[in-house]
């Protein structure tokens, strides 16, 4: 099977929820909080580096107090634009602005077999299976995650293990949420770097970012901030993912939720402009709100869709690339319910140029991986890519002339204009057109059944560029040292 | 109405609308009129707690609610628990339930609404918060003998101190008669049964329901 190039999405319709005077007042809002209660920061690396540039930290609680001349200051620092770099070149993603790009989703510990459809604990072999998935569909950009745990080996170099297997199914970018201290990040870089082909080609070409899930409310993980401080060392993009739930982690209002968003996406970038001025930083963020009667997560929701657009506004106005949890429906299987939560989390996401959306493939609020649903979820992705692009104005387009000729009453199917702008018309790739005779014959075949088909053939015939197998057995040597040292 | 009587109506209402910040006031004043701890508890904060889960239970009350309701009863359990130890005198319970985040991880909010939830339905929590070391559940069970543990993880590689907490259970001759369920977003039924759990709940609400089972109630 041919290697297709990614497709981003250019945006052209525009949607706004906030005035310039809205954005003004959820940044004064998290600088106010910021500097009065200050966020907790449990390691003593981040506070050193915090306190020497003018925060106001407390030991006892591992909180730093932020002024807002410092944040100010770290907000200059960071970059506005950057690049994604991959292990094939020709994957990289420029972080300009102006191009939205789709990765899969993440952090699953379970997968339906795409053999017997069964439910299943997920493995290494999953990763390198859904990463390969991921190289041959234009539409992923990048592979985030990693989709599932591998819960075959050993929990102390798992991180590391799925890396392996994500660098192995996939050239494109690769951005994981668990590389989350600093001995793992260190080998996490390592192996980075015997990828890209050296420390100084990392730097230049960072095939990995590093994403952490910050603790809502005001708050980091230690180890989590460590881990980052060691991927920026090295010039590795790093971005922190608040999640806050409203009700529980966040104010009921949205606007509050949007605070503590705010808060626990933007403190962490405090900590690494202050210790690595300028290097390549993002936000993330999957905000959202309780269910009422469960108090559980709910994978969808209009209160989602607003955050995530809401918050790509606050992004826009700092000027800083959003990762923002898109999609990831909290149905079962892939139903009704999944299109509905995919495709207005698509939307809000795509109508406000959201840089990174992460992603596409997981069931059961991101706990359940499907192959099918990769697929099915990239059709999304491309009807949201054409609804994007909207509709162009010129004398071509308006076809005054064609319409003169046609006249009362004639058709425009053989006409040349019509033969020059068909191939605009966008052509289904799982939405099932057939008609309902032949889609009773083909015992009632739909979108699912052809995602089956092309995830199957995809996975039995379709090759990523292979490691070098040199490159390979450092990998192994990697993960093989990073088992002796590490200590349970 | 006596006048004892409107105070034990009044923590219950206090209980019932959640007013948090009223209610170890609305304890102190009763306990300053005279009115035994016991029946604090018994008239005033029980009926209030069951009224809220009831609301609850029939769709009324939104899970903020019932929190609310659950914590302005532990204000109030906060003043009474130490006189009625020292009276040795113990307030009718469905059990005892030790809660915690296990080591390595720190997510809470789960556990949080758990907790609140086993209180309005009945349990006497005794939540150890996150990081719980594997030796904490150990001593924590032996000092205090619940009726059951509940621990929760949020990470697939700190879900293994789950079986390993339950490993020392056994291994201190503790697991008898004590009941222990697992909860957290990477849980599932085949790891509850893998790790000799004996039971998991997906949500708060299902986690009541449990344990309740559990204890036969």
């Amino acid at each position: 099977m041919a290697h297709q190039k990614i497709v981003p999405i250019e945006l052209k319709l525009q949607t706004r929820l906030f005035s310039p005077d809205d954005l003004k007042r959820f940044h004064l809002a998290a600088l106010e909080i910021m500097e009065e209660v200050g966020v907790s920061m449990p390691s003593h690396k981040a506070l050193d580096i915090l306190a020497g540039a003018g925060a106001t930290v407390d030991r006892q609680k591992m909180v730093a107090k932020l002024p807002r001349s410092l944040v100010e200051k770290a907000l200059k620092a960071a970059p506005k634009r950057y690049t994604l770099g991959a292990r094939d070149p020709g994957n990289s993603l420029d972080l300009d602005g102006k191009h939205s790009y789709l990765s899969t989703d993440g952090c699953g510990i379970e997968t339906y077999d795409l053999w017997t459809g069964e439910r299943r604990l997920s493995t290494k072999q999953d990763i390198e299976d859904s990463a390969r998935l991921a190289d041959s569909l234009p539409q992923i950009a990048f592979y985030w995650g990693p989709m599932v745990s591998a819960q075959d080996v050993p929990a102390k170099t798992r991180p590391l293990h799925e890396l392996q297997a994500a660098f192995t199914g996939t050239a494109k970018h690769v951005q994981p949420e668990t590389i989350i201290t600093e001995e793992i990040a260190k080998y996490a870089v390592d192996m980075a770097a015997v990828v890209a082909g050296g420390y100084e080609e990392l730097r230049r070409r960072p095939l990995l970012s590093v994403m952490q899930c910050a603790m809502d409310p005001l708050g980091q993980d230690g180890g989590s901030l460590e881990a980052s401080l060691v991927a920026a060392e090295h010039g590795l993009p790093t971005g922190f993912m608040p999640m806050p739930m409203s009700c529980a982690t966040g104010p009921a209002t949205l606007a509050g939720n949007l605070v503590v968003t705010t808060i626990d996406a933007l403190a962490p970038l405090v900590l690494m402009q202050t210790a690595y001025p300028g290097s390549p930083f993002f936000f993330a963020a999957a905000p959202t709100a309780i269910d009422l009667r469960l108090g559980s997560y709910t994978g969808g929701g209009p209160e989602d869709y607003l955050l995530a657009a809401g918050f790509q506004e606050i992004c826009a106005y700092y000027g800083i690339p959003l990762s923002m949890g898109t999609m990831a429906t909290g149905a079962k299987v892939p139903d009704w319910q999944a299109a509905v939560d995919n495709v207005f989390s698509t939307l809000a996401s795509v109508l406000t140029t959201v840089a990174m959306m992460t992603g596409a493939g997981m069931l059961n609020g991101s706990k359940i991986m499907s192959f099918q649903q990769i697929v099915m979820d990239c059709e999304i992705y491309e009807i949201a890519r054409r609804f994007a692009a909207g509709i162009e104005v010129n004398d071509e387009t308006l076809a005054v002339k064609v319409i003169k000729e046609v006249g009362i009453g004639g058709n425009y199917l053989a006409h040349k204009h019509t033969r020059a702008h068909m191939r605009e018309i966008w052509r289904p790739t799982v939405v099932d057109r057939s008609p309902l005779q032949v889609w009773e014959d083909s015992g009632r075949a739909g979108a699912f059944e052809k995602a089956t088909e092309i995830a199957r053939r995809t996975l039995k015939d379709y090759q990523t560029e292979p490691l070098a197998p040199e490159v390979q057995r450092e990998l192994d040597e990697i993960i093989r040292k990073a088992e002796k040292t590490i200590r349970d | 109405m006596s006048d004892k009587g409107a105070l034990l109506e009044k923590l219950k209402g206090i209980v019932i609308d959640g007013i948090i910040e009223d209610s170890e006031g609305a304890t102190k004043e009763a306990l300053g009129q005279g009115v035994e701890p016991l029946e604090i508890v018994e008239k005033g904060l029980v009926p209030g707690i069951e009224e809220a889960g009831a609301r609850f239970s029939r769709g009324d009350y939104f899970l903020p609610e019932l929190v609310a309701s659950a914590e302005a009863m532990q204000t109030a359990m906060a003043v009474l628990d130490p006189l009625l130890r020292a009276k040795q005198e113990a307030r009718k319970t469905l059990g005892h339930v030790l809660l915690g985040t296990v080591e390595g991880d720190i997510h809470s909010i789960g556990k949080n609404i758990v907790g609140a939830l086993l209180q309005a339905a009945g349990f006497v929590v005794t939540d150890l918060g996150a990081n719980v070391a594997v030796g904490t559940f150990v001593a924590k069970a032996r000092e205090l003998r619940p009726n059951i543990i509940g621990m929760s993880a949020l990470l697939t590689t700190t879900m293994v101190k789950q079986q390993q907490t339950i490993e020392a259970l056994a291994k201190e001759g503790l697991r008898s008669g004590l009941k222990v369920m697992v909860g957290g977003a990477p849980v599932t039924g085949d790891w509850a049964k893998k790790i000799g759990a004996d039971d998991f709940a997906e949500d708060a609400v299902a986690a009541v329901a449990v344990a309740k089972r559990l204890v036969g109630a």
